[in-house]
């Protein structure tokens, strides 16, 4: 079943148009890695999926619902969507705790136990059981990258954005996040990564989507997009980051 | 001293009225820049006009004019009849509301958006990113403008003596009448006047310092 379609998309900024003519399809469970040059669109294009662009053209559909559609409740579709951002962009006056349990609590009106518990099964999961009382200012960056991803996962979502997570962290800090990435994708959840981590594409992806110039160029299997690139542009991109 | 001690219960008590006053105007005075700040940040024009509208004109007029307007000119109107207090009430709270729209504008402004795209991103409404999210944090950050127009506030109080409101100010003028000594009236009149401004700041101090540790 598809999760996510993307129907000739198109996103301008003013008279910049940004993506060109997306179509796009990700299945349950996929895991969708999007790598291209910077500018190419990458994180317009999934900003779309959860529509925090508004959409210039075209349809994109989340579960089931065409988020293009001006009568959608935007709001309940974004509980099915989980999202993680570079910037992690934790809310700094709430603690570790209190940034999980919000929305479940404001959105989904649970109560502040069951929220509660839910969320220090998911600090557990990240590995960060000891900081549900600190604020994020008092976290390192890969701790942060990590609460976020807590956070998003806490509105027991269906498919979960990822942009760059780890591009602000420090190098040490990197692999923690990708594990817990890695584990969520051995779980099944259906993601869509951008990054710039080509280890983590090639061996967590399942599919693989080359942006360049706001178009799809080219999309494959991991092993296939990497080591037998057909188009000239995928080429030398790969020939400079790999 | 006998003079000013003899005083002095009389001026506290005028001093009980520029509080009340203070207090009551600054909180709708909040209410008015809150709502002008949201309409300033709207998407719809028209909100955005009103807003516009009622800032310049506030700031571009003095505050005597302000208090006349409404206590004489709109008391005039046949369909109007205010006390003086109410007069002085809803001049202050104008006054304040239309520099702390500003205020609180700029505060909401200057949260990053990468906060209002989480909670967005949680399924939060608009709503609630501006009440959970956004606000909080603008107003951690206005506390210090916020102080400063509050102080502006209880000193503009004391213009409201001219429309016989009895605040401390205007009982000094009957204390001096009666008792010829001007030096140490308006002296005494001063000092309460720095004290209770004394004591804001060092709670708006405090207010600031507990949020800091974040
Ligand atoms: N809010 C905006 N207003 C105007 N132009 C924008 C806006 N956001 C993005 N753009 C432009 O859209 C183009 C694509 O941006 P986008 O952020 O999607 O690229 P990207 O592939 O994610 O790049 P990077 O790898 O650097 O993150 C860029 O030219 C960028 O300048
Ligand atoms: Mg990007």
């Amino acid at each position: 079943m598809s999760m996510i379609q993307v129907n000739n998309l198109k996103k301008s900024f003013g008279d910049l148009e940004v993506l060109k003519d997306i179509n796009a399809e990700v299945k349950e469970q996929e895991v969708v890695c999007v790598i291209g040059p910077s500018g190419s669109g990458k994180s317009t294009f999934l900003r779309c999926l959860n529509r925090l662009e508004e959409i210039t053209g075209g349809h994109v559909i989340i579960n089931g619902h065409d988020i293009t559609d001006k009568n959608v409740k935007i709001n309940q579709v974004r509980q099915e969507v989980g999202m993680v951002f570079q910037q992690f962009n934790l809310f700094p006056h709430k603690t570790v705790l209190e940034n999980i349990t919000l929305s479940p609590i404001k959105v989904k009106s649970q109560s502040k136990t069951a929220a509660k518990e839910k969320a220090l099964g998911l600090l557990e999961k990240v590995g960060l059981s000891e900081k549900a009382n600190s604020y994020p200012g008092e976290l390192s960056g890969g701790q942060k990258q990590r609460v976020a991803i807590a956070r998003a996962l806490a509105m027991d979502p269906k498919i979960m954005l990822f942009d760059e997570p780890t591009s602000a962290l420090d190098p040490e800090m990197v692999g923690d996040v990708l594990e817990v990435m890695k584990q969520l994708a051995q779980e099944g959840m259906t993601m869509v990564v951008v990054t710039h981590e080509m280890g983590f594409a090639r061996e967590v992806g399942d599919r693989v989507i080359f942006m360049d110039g706001g178009f799809i160029v080219e999309e494959n299997v991991p092993h296939e997009l990497f080591g037998n690139p057909q188009h000239e542009r995928t080429k030398a991109f790969l020939s400079k980051v790999l | 001293m006998d003079t000013i001690i003899e005083a002095l219960p009389y001026l506290l008590e005028g001093l009980k009225t520029t509080l009340y006053v203070f207090i009551i105007a600054l909180i709708i005075g909040f209410i008015i820049g809150l709502v002008m700040a949201l309409f300033r940040l709207a998407p719809l024009k028209i909100l955005n006009w009103i807003a516009t509208f009622f800032i310049d004109a506030i700031r571009g007029t003095p505050f005597i004019v302000q208090l006349f307007f409404i206590y004489f000119g709109l008391n005039s109107l046949e369909w109007v009849s205010m006390d003086s207090i109410t007069a002085g009430i809803v001049t202050v709270a104008i006054n304040a509301g239309a520099y702390l729209a500003e205020i609180i504008r700029a505060g909401i402004m200057s949260i990053d958006k990468g906060q209002s795209e989480a909670a967005r991103s949680l399924g939060l409404s608009g709503g609630q990113n501006m009440r959970y999210i956004v606000l909080p944090q603008a107003f951690r950050r206005m506390l210090p403008a916020f102080t400063n127009q509050s102080i502006i506030s209880l000193k503009d109080t004391s213009l409201l003596s001219i429309i016989g409101i009895a605040d401390l100010t205007q009982r000094g003028e009957v204390q001096m009448a009666a008792t010829f000594e001007p030096f140490k009236i308006w002296f005494a009149v001063g000092i309460i006047y720095f004290i209770v401004i004394y004591i804001l700041s060092i709670l708006a101090n405090y207010m600031e310092r507990r949020f800091e540790l974040r």
